[in-house]
């Protein structure tokens, strides 16, 4: 290579890495901005080094699985509660409207909304996380005896 | 061991590999591209949640994958073109931005159509979706400036420097998923571990990642002879080359 392509390929290498080095410190010093949402641990012991927590009042959002069991609707309004937890502590989320498709109980899902208590989210918007798994419902069965339930379809059949 | 390539710095050596090699990467998209998406469309199983929406993923995952191989390829171009000052490379990065730009978009809108009735949103600021769309500023940004000066090489140049300081967001894209939390799932093929998805649906899913494949590279393709040709057409080979078709 003769030496005035090596100075370019110099240059090049230099600015490749320059402006990789910068992006990494940048969304490292970021990183809990970009998170989209709190994990219940995080919103009960706070989150990052610093143990930052959000206040009451504060508009955030919250994701985890929705605890099996928990959901409760009122049967004349589209009124429905249900706890939400990752490993450990729970959150209550209140919520009025209607849930996405794939909501289910063990289903991980994402709420936006106002911390009214320290560990009750009243939501705005409920929004489900799908996780990368893709089977046919045969393999499903057998697989996972399909544990997830949707609670629409139990309360029709009169079970509960 | 790079002697073999010397011959195609040469515009007119490149014009015509890619005028032998062209038809049969068309043949390929047309047999891949066809088998997969009816294979996936019609003939895979259900998914055991999402029903039948699961199936955009068959255009979704792939144009996804390729907008950002596209831009990979754009940018090793660009750096041939910074460092060997070879035509060629600098035409192709004009010929690859438009077809990553489109991949990119079809990407973004496949995922919105599929998120409304699965998430409940067309679209989230999470990790995932945003670097996804600054990819598609990227390409923007990268035909913009290769356009903006009198003189193309150096705005060849300015698009090479671009769309090189752009690489970055690819690993941001893939990884954005498991270095923060965000609404979009985490990756189901693009691993090392066992893909998470049935065999069943993958076989069509990989079928319509070389339909993708073929695709982008045959549109590339098709779109660097006529930058060759365009810029060419001064010589008396290209000349030669128009009067015979």
């Amino acid at each position: 290579m003769n030496p005035r392509r090596k100075k370019r390929l110099t240059w090049v290498a230099v600015l490749v890495i320059g402006v990789s080095v910068a992006t990494g410190l940048m969304l490292y010093a970021l990183s809990q901005s970009i998170d989209l949402f709190y994990t219940p641990t995080e919103l009960v012991e706070g989150k990052g080094k610093d143990k930052q927590k959000p206040q009451v009042g504060q508009r955030i959002r919250v994701g985890g699985m929705v605890v099996e069991g928990s959901v409760e609707r009122n049967r004349e309004t589209l009124e429905v509660s249900f706890e939400i937890t990752d490993i450990g502590p729970e959150v209550t989320v209140l919520y009025q409207g209607i849930l996405p498709d794939l909501f289910r109980e063990g289903q991980g899902i994402v709420a936006q909304g106002e911390l009214i208590e320290p560990t009750v989210l009243k939501a705005s918007e409920v929004l489900a996380k799908h996780d990368e798994e893709y089977m046919p419902p045969e393999l499903a069965e057998q697989m996972k005896g399909i544990k997830h339930v949707n609670p629409n379809k139990v309360e029709e059949g009169g079970e509960q | 061991m790079w002697r073999w390539l010397h011959p195609y710095a040469k515009p007119e050596a490149t014009y015509h590999l890619l005028q032998k090699l062209l038809p049969w990467f068309v043949a390929l998209t047309l047999v891949t591209l066809v088998t997969g998406v009816i294979w996936g469309l019609a003939f895979a199983p259900g998914d055991y949640q999402q029903g039948d929406s699961y199936r955009i993923i068959f255009l979704h995952v792939p144009s996804a994958i390729f907008s950002m191989g596209a831009y990979m390829g754009m940018a090793i171009m660009g750096a041939i073109a910074l460092i060997w000052q070879i035509k060629t490379a600098e035409w192709s990065i004009p010929a690859i931005a438009p077809v990553g730009a489109a991949l990119t978009v079809v990407a973004l809108l496949t995922g919105a159509i599929w998120g409304k009735p699965m998430w409940g949103t067309w679209w989230v600021w999470d990790a995932r979706l945003t670097s996804e769309l600054i990819l598609l500023f990227l390409y923007v940004g990268v035909m913009a400036l290769y356009f903006a000066f009198d003189d193309a090489r150096t705005g060849a140049k300015a698009a090479a420097i671009l769309s090189l300081v752009g690489v970055i967001n690819l690993p941001i894209i893939h990884f954005s998923v498991e270095w923060w939390n965000t609404l979009h799932q985490g990756a189901t093929i693009t691993k090392f571990e066992r893909p998470s998805i049935a065999t069943s649906m993958l076989i069509p899913l990989l079928i319509c990642l070389a339909g993708f494949a073929f695709l982008t590279v045959s549109l590339v393709m098709m779109r660097l002879k006529n930058e060759i040709l365009r810029h060419e057409l001064h010589r008396p080979w290209a000349q030669q080359r128009l009067e015979q078709d």
